[in-house]
């Protein structure tokens, strides 16, 4: 592209700015959403406006696409990189004007195992979409898990892990909570790259996520089931 | 038998050649060389060799599917069918389908597991859950197998991301090769891992087959 035709962004009215941002997100443009982020702001648009329409919206498509195949897993990090950049100037913003909280999420990857990139891609889909998320990180043994628990009163445990291997392991931390008493009080979603559906059922989860879109969806699903059942109750 | 280019067998695998064995492997292409190698060495004449394309590897969603169309395809020929991957991904999916078409299959969770020998492997796992792994022929197909997938060739800014919790790359050799070596080292290098290189030969691949 030549300089005659860069795109100024400030220079864009609200309705192209957001559109160019979706564009900027898939593309994976970091600095450019960090501006755009950052002219919104200017404009006295509210700081979970410009979250859910402008950053949320984008991934939405880069989401949509990937599940397509037409977008992949360095494309759609590089997106999430870009995301994370507009997030890193909203967050605090949002904590001070009180921005509205959908639940609370505590997510890790289980132990032996350091594999991250879509449990952090979910973290940051869950915050996006009002969720507050605790991230334990990789390489959780059952305690950690426990200890989040107690210490966060979390709506939703998240569970993430890579290798065949490993996912064994969610079992172990779901019979403790059974075994604890305190399984009922969470919901339970698992998600990685070898999980299925029957194996999320076999292990007593509430539900597998096959990715970040989904994750959000099946959370935003329980938590209405959640709140149905403690308004009847 | 020649054994096509590793590229061949990333991405279209080996075709069966002959029926003259009564034991049919279905194997992952990645396997192609070390199964052949196997082969002639024992003069195991009863084993027939197919392999579906190496790059399932990248995929593992597609594997169940593959395999079952290709035990399909080829039962009525042959007294018995040994399915040559491992979990590989399927999260117990290919057991389940094994089970279900009654063949038998490698037992282990991956390549780099019974290479190394299943037992031996699962005892270090504690302590080398942060090692990344390549075999004689990921080595060989390393910008294949993880380079350009991952996008590195495009976007080497995404290194730290995929790798940045790992520590070291282990080369399991499955042979001993200087220029091979050199290679994996050079694969360390670009991943920004230590480098350890592990003789580990045929391991348990050797024995299953040996048992057939």
């Amino acid at each position: 592209m030549s300089d005659e035709d860069e795109i100024i962004l400030s220079e864009l009215d609200d309705e192209d700015l957001v559109q160019q941002m979706f564009d900027d997100l898939y593309d994976g443009l970091k600095e450019e959403i960090e501006e755009g982020v950052n002219i919104l702001l200017e404009r006295k648009w509210e700081p979970y406006d410009i979250l859910t329409k402008a950053l949320v919206g984008g991934m939405t498509i880069v989401g949509a696409d990937f599940r397509d195949g037409i977008l992949f897993v360095p494309e759609v990090l590089l997106a999430a990189n870009a995301m994370k950049g507009g997030m890193a100037i909203l967050k605090p913003l949002l904590v001070e004007t009180g921005a509205p909280r959908v639940g609370k999420m505590v997510i890790g990857t289980v132990k032996g195992d350091i594999h991250d990139i879509g449990k952090n891609l979910v973290g940051m889909m869950m915050e996006g979409a009002g969720f507050e998320v605790v991230d334990l990180g990789i390489n959780n043994p059952v305690e950690s898990y426990l200890e989040a628990m107690e210490k966060e009163g979390p709506d939703i445990l998240g569970m993430s892990a890579l290798l065949t291997t490993t996912m064994p392991y969610m079992k172990v931390v779901i019979d403790t909570m059974i075994e604890q008493g305190i399984r009922d009080d969470y919901i339970v979603l698992v998600g990685g790259a070898p999980l299925n559906e029957e194996f999320g059922k076999a292990i007593g989860a509430d539900a597998y996520c096959r990715d970040a879109a989904v994750a959000v969806e099946t959370a935003k699903e329980w938590m209405a089931r959640k709140h149905n059942s403690a308004k009847s109750a | 038998m020649s054994i096509p280019a590793d590229s061949t067998l990333t991405e279209d695998g080996l075709p069966l050649d002959g029926t003259s064995g009564r034991v049919l492997l279905i194997a992952c292409g990645a396997l192609a060389r070390e199964i052949l190698d196997l082969k002639a060495r024992n003069r195991w004449d009863h084993l027939d060799l197919t392999c579906l394309p190496a790059k399932y590897h990248l995929f593992p969603d597609r594997i169940t599917a593959e395999v079952r169309t290709a035990v399909e395809k080829h039962r009525a020929t042959y007294d018995k069918i040994f399915v040559v991957y491992a979990d590989c991904g399927t999260g117990g999916l290919l057991e389940a389908a094994c089970n279900e078409l009654g063949v038998e299959m490698i037992a282990g969770p991956h390549c780099y597991s019974f290479f190394e020998g299943n037992d031996a492997f699962a005892e270090k796992a504690e302590d080398e859950f942060t090692a990344f792994y390549l075999t004689d022929f990921l080595v060989r197909q390393f910008d294949a197998f993880v380079w350009k997938p991952m996008g590195l060739d495009r976007h080497p800014q995404l290194r730290n991301m995929y790798f940045g919790n790992y520590e070291k790359l282990i080369y399991q050799a499955q042979t001993d090769d200087a220029a091979l070596t050199a290679k994996a080292r050079a694969c360390a290098e670009r991943l920004g891992l230590n480098f350890e290189r592990r003789y580990t030969g045929y391991g348990d691949l050797e024995k299953s087959l040996k048992a057939l």
